[in-house]
């Protein structure tokens, strides 16, 4: 098991200070596939328990996912689908893990201002450091998947930490040990993608001609993949994007507009700098008050 | 209502106790926002988060600043509203203002309570207030939640990631009028008493607002120096 040190960080939030040369210890990957999902939800019952979270009772709308969405204290959510296959007539039930996908690229880092509230590990893990979060919801802006929750009670942003404590100390997560069908499979990024291979073919082999992984290259890849029956068509699984990327207007906002922006605000002050210097105050003569003496007195 | 005081210039009353109090509260409220606001932007100015009682609490309270902000600018608005409407001379201050900037307004038209490049300031923070309140409240994860129950409007993610960006651009701008407004008060002598004490010196209107004094002056407003 790929383990690592908590203090190796690659990449911290709001920070102009980079390690010098990246020392990537072996980058971990935690696999889903979802042909094997029964949706038994066992994945978030342990990641409750094991993050001693507890979520609120709620209440049944008719529908499986439970509960309803992604929440400050559910950092994972089985979301179901029903899909008619027009291919095959077959009703399939797609079943998706939803949670943070821990990306190569993380927008949600690149969108934060606290410096250090959201850091990303040597083996890749994206994780939210609470005590310099401010709450400002801006890592849910730069998400390009809708991961991040902002806690009512404290103000502060929430998702799956890929349990980056039980990594740190060579265990998987608490949801790959509870899969009971082994449908969540952790280890390095290798192992994962060569496992996934050979589902590939086994499914290829069973008629899922599309069958493929997801590892989106607009993100720079993840750290959580998907084996997807319908890998050409990922928004089939409860809206997962097919091109997942950092919003053009995030990228803008942290990029662009700040240089802009000082540059903008820096010649401003130093043009009225340099105004001064060329014409000096503009005073009120004595002309002039005397003018305006005449001018109350009636002269004029 | 005005007289000239002490020392032989006439001393001629620009702004009430009221407009200066209203002034002073924008101009508080706007520093604190730059600084609140830069320390959000700029990670580089994170630090001045402390000011405010760390990254928590700032992020808290500018939105509040910014509510406090839209009140009190809307007060001088309104104050302000008429002597700030377009005329026939404010294009041709702007066609001359090479000799705005050199100082020579013996070759400007006879201005009035306020000279085009006052006016521009009046409504382009206007309209900047204006932006980043609707931009604010959709950036404000604590309080869009109470204006969108009422308003019925539901802010989507591509929106919100849109009104950060003009959020961010129409605070530089308001950065950059405010720094043209505050150089002007500096740059042109006997400006600041206006906002500090309400008065000016006759001369001082006589250069600067020559149409004004001139009003002020027919409705008796100014009286001769003793």
């Amino acid at each position: 098991m790929a383990t690592f040190q908590p203090f190796d960080v690659i990449r911290k939030s709001a920070s102009v200070t980079a390690t010098p040369e990246p020392n990537r210890a072996t980058e971990v990957v935690k696999l889903i596939d979802t042909s094997k999902c029964i949706g038994c939800k066992a994945c978030q019952s342990a990641c409750l328990e094991w993050n001693d979270m507890r979520e609120e009772v709620g209440v049944n709308v008719g529908v499986y996912e439970n509960p309803h969405d992604l929440t400050p204290n559910m950092f994972t959510l089985m979301r179901f689908t029903e899909w008619d296959n027009p291919k095959t007539g077959n009703l399939e039930w797609l079943i998706r893990k939803d949670g943070c996908m821990h990306c190569e690229d993380p927008g949600c880092l690149k969108a934060c201002p606290a410096p250090g509230a959201i850091v990303q590990y040597a083996n890749g893990i994206v994780d939210f450091v609470h005590e310099n979060c401010i709450g400002c919801g801006y890592c849910v802006k730069g998400c390009p998947f809708n991961i991040p929750r902002i806690s009512q009670a404290d103000s502060k942003a929430y998702k799956c930490t890929l349990c980056s404590d039980r990594v740190a100390v060579g265990q998987q997560p608490a949801c790959a040990k509870a899969c009971p069908t082994h449908c969540i499979s952790f280890g390095t990024k290798a192992e994962m993608v060569a496992l996934s291979d050979k589902r590939i073919t086994d499914l290829k082999s069973r008629g899922f001609d599309k069958a493929g992984l997801y590892n989106p290259p607009g993100v720079s890849g993840t750290h959580v993949m998907y084996v997807l029956n319908h890998a050409d068509q990922p928004s089939l699984y409860a809206g997962l994007p097919d091109n997942p990327r950092i919003s053009p207007i995030v990228e803008a906002w942290k990029g662009v507009s700040k240089y802009a922006g000082m540059a903008i605000v820096g010649l401003s002050a130093l043009a009225g700098v340099v105004h001064f210097m060329v014409t000096g105050a503009n005073r009120v003569s004595k002309e002039d008050e005397d003018n305006a003496k005449k001018l109350a007195g009636g002269e004029k | 209502m005005s007289q000239a005081k002490d020392g032989p210039t006439v001393h001629v009353r620009r702004y009430s106790g009221m407009a200066r109090i209203n002034h002073w509260v924008v101009a508080i409220t706007f520093v604190l926002l730059v600084l609140s606001g830069a320390s959000l932007f700029y990670p580089t100015f994170f630090g001045l988060t402390a000011l405010f009682g760390g990254g928590q609490m700032t992020r808290w309270l500018h939105p509040w600043l910014g509510v406090a902000l839209s009140v009190a600018f809307l007060g001088l608005f309104l104050r302000f509203f008429w002597a700030n409407l377009p005329e026939f001379t404010d294009f041709v201050w702007i066609a001359k203002i090479r000799h705005v900037l050199s100082g020579h307004e013996e070759y400007l038209p006879e201005v009035g309570k306020y000279n085009a490049g006052q006016k521009f300031v009046f409504w382009s923070q206007f309209v900047l207030i204006g932006v980043m309140l609707v931009t604010g409240i959709g950036l404000w994860d604590q309080g869009l939640p109470y204006v969108e129950n009422i308003t019925g409007f539901r802010a989507t993610i591509d929106q919100k990631r849109m009104a950060a960006l003009i959020h961010a651009s129409a605070a530089i701008l308001a950065v950059t009028i405010w720094i043209i407004h505050v150089y002007a008060a500096i740059w042109v002598r006997g400006t600041m008493s206006a906002m500090l004490s309400g008065w000016v010196s006759g001369g001082w209107g006589w250069r600067h607002h020559r149409k004004w004094l001139r009003k002020e002056v027919q409705q008796k407003h100014v009286t001769p120096a003793e």
